[in-house]
């Protein structure tokens, strides 16, 4: 026991390693916020046009369903590696000559975006019909009615999942580490590679949960909150 | 007003779900400020009717003509026509995201292209008719069902429509509900507006319709005077449902 704790949660070298893994772990928290805005945005866009109507955008559906099913059953690790190790050697102008650390994040939004898309759509499929047809015997378009009518209810209720999801995405920043971005959990093997002790691990999940713990209540909190208007507006 | 001189006019219109006929050649008038009910059993086909009349169906066979337009040789354009129809539903379907005064805007905003100050004093203007003013700010799941109908009533208004379509607007109420928002119906009626009425209330019916369609198995049995539907039945059909509403104590 007494071993177990000398090499991975020993105080003296707790505190050797927290200055270099912070300062690898601000590079997680960058990735997360720039590909949780893309993702964000990315899926939305997927979702609609999983949805649209008619004959004429079949293509379009077409491609959004293709997109899903390949990334959200492809690791992300194989992603992460063909895109840090893949795209700089095609050497294109233009798109070749970034660090690892904006393929890395183009990794983690590439994957994201098609499981949130299937958060995005549960969402729109959970609003009830008759509010659509409600809107569009208003008179309003196809595309106001999801503007105005559908998408806040679909956004609104599909907070928890989305949330959830982004839990997972912190978590997987350090599989970027493991492919060539020097972030905290690859700060936290460097260190253990220079002082034979595995302190720096237990740093690095600490930051990870500091991160997610609050993220979590939140998710609890808005599902509670939505718990009792839902029970007030059923008596 | 078309060459008939109808302003709705629906000629031997038929309606397939699958297999199932649920309107069956179906001829129906209604002049300009006449108040049209329809009466008959669920599933007789008042709401299928309804909704072929602003296009939320569409048609098998026979033509709908909608203030001189015909609605149904598919060139119409949608959205044009249901800016001209207000549809109340039987569960109200307000957005339960949006303040009540903010569902009565939406439209004239978003589909009419009124500023936000006009749609507001329009608004104003209506929830100030329904007596439901105070409860502008207010979200739809903090009022009485009668209140929501009522919302929902003055947000079609909102769209200043030339014809509305009534679908059992107050089957989902509480009894003592009922006739604040039949009240508000029979204001409506005698301010001139057309209107197509598919109900329950039969004491309603008989006092603010100009005429009553008895449906049946999605064929209209009779058609005429509320007085002569209600007092003089020729179809023996029509007599049964009349008696079963009797005996059920709705009217």
């Amino acid at each position: 026991m007494h071993r177990v704790l000398h090499s991975f949660a020993n105080p003296f070298y707790f505190r050797q390693a927290l200055p270099d893994i912070w300062s690898g772990f601000t590079i997680n928290v960058q990735m997360m916020l720039i590909a949780e805005v893309l993702v964000l945005v990315f899926a939305l866009v997927l979702a609609i046009v999983r949805g649209l109507p008619g004959r004429g955008a079949k293509p379009f559906r077409g491609l959004a369903i293709v997109y899903t099913d390949f990334f959200r059953g492809t690791p992300l690790t194989l992603v992460a590696f063909a895109f840090i190790l893949g795209i700089p050697g095609l050497d294109y102008p233009g798109i070749s000559h970034y660090s690892n650390e904006v393929y890395g994040i183009a990794a983690l939004t590439v994957v994201y975006t098609a499981y949130v898309t299937e958060v995005y759509r549960a969402g729109i499929e959970s609003v009830h019909g008759s509010q659509r047809m409600a809107a569009r015997s208003l008179g309003l378009s196809y595309g106001h009615t999801m503007r105005y009518v559908v998408l806040p209810q679909a956004i609104r209720r599909v907070v928890p999942p989305l949330l959830n999801d982004f839990i997972g995405l912190q978590k997987d920043t350090a599989i970027i580490g493991a492919i060539g971005v020097i972030e905290a959990a690859a700060q936290a093997n460097n260190f253990a590679s220079s002082y034979f002790n595995f302190t720096g691990f237990l740093v690095a999940a600490v930051f990870f949960i500091y991160l997610t713990i609050p993220l979590a209540r939140y998710t609890d909190h808005i599902i509670k909150e939505r718990e009792l208007r839902e029970r007030a507006t059923a008596t | 007003m078309n060459a008939n001189g109808h302003f709705v006019a629906v000629e031997n219109v038929t309606k397939r779900f699958g297999d199932l006929e649920v309107l069956k050649h179906i001829s129906l008038d209604v002049e300009e400020h006449g108040v049209v009910c329809l009466i008959g059993a669920s599933g007789s086909g008042k709401s299928t009717l309804l909704r072929c009349v602003n296009l939320l169906e569409r048609v098998d066979e026979g033509t709908i003509v909608v203030d001189g337009e015909t609605i149904t040789n598919g060139k119409v354009d949608v959205n044009a026509l249901r800016r001209k129809i207000g549809i109340v539903f039987q569960a109200y379907n307000l957005f339960p995201h949006m303040t009540v005064a903010q569902n009565v805007m939406l439209a004239p905003r978003k589909v009419r292209g009124l500023s936000s100050n006009e749609a507001r004093s329009r608004a104003w203007g209506l929830l100030d008719r329904i007596g439901l003013l105070d409860k502008a700010d207010e979200f739809p799941d903090r009022l009485s069902g009668g209140q929501q109908q009522r919302v929902a009533i003055a947000r079609a208004l909102a769209m200043e429509p030339k014809l509305m379509l009534l679908d059992e607007i107050t089957s989902a109420l509480d009894p003592q509900l009922v006739s604040e928002v039949l009240n508000l119906v029979r204001e409506l009626a005698q301010s001139g507006m057309t209107m197509i009425i598919a109900t329950h209330e039969m004491s309603f019916a008989r006092e603010v319709s100009d005429k009553i369609c008895f449906l049946d198995g999605g064929v209209i049995r009779e058609q005429g005077p509320p007085d002569q539907i209600f007092r003089n039945p020729r179809e023996p059909r029509t007599r049964e449902f009349l008696a079963r509403v009797i005996e059920a104590g709705r009217m």
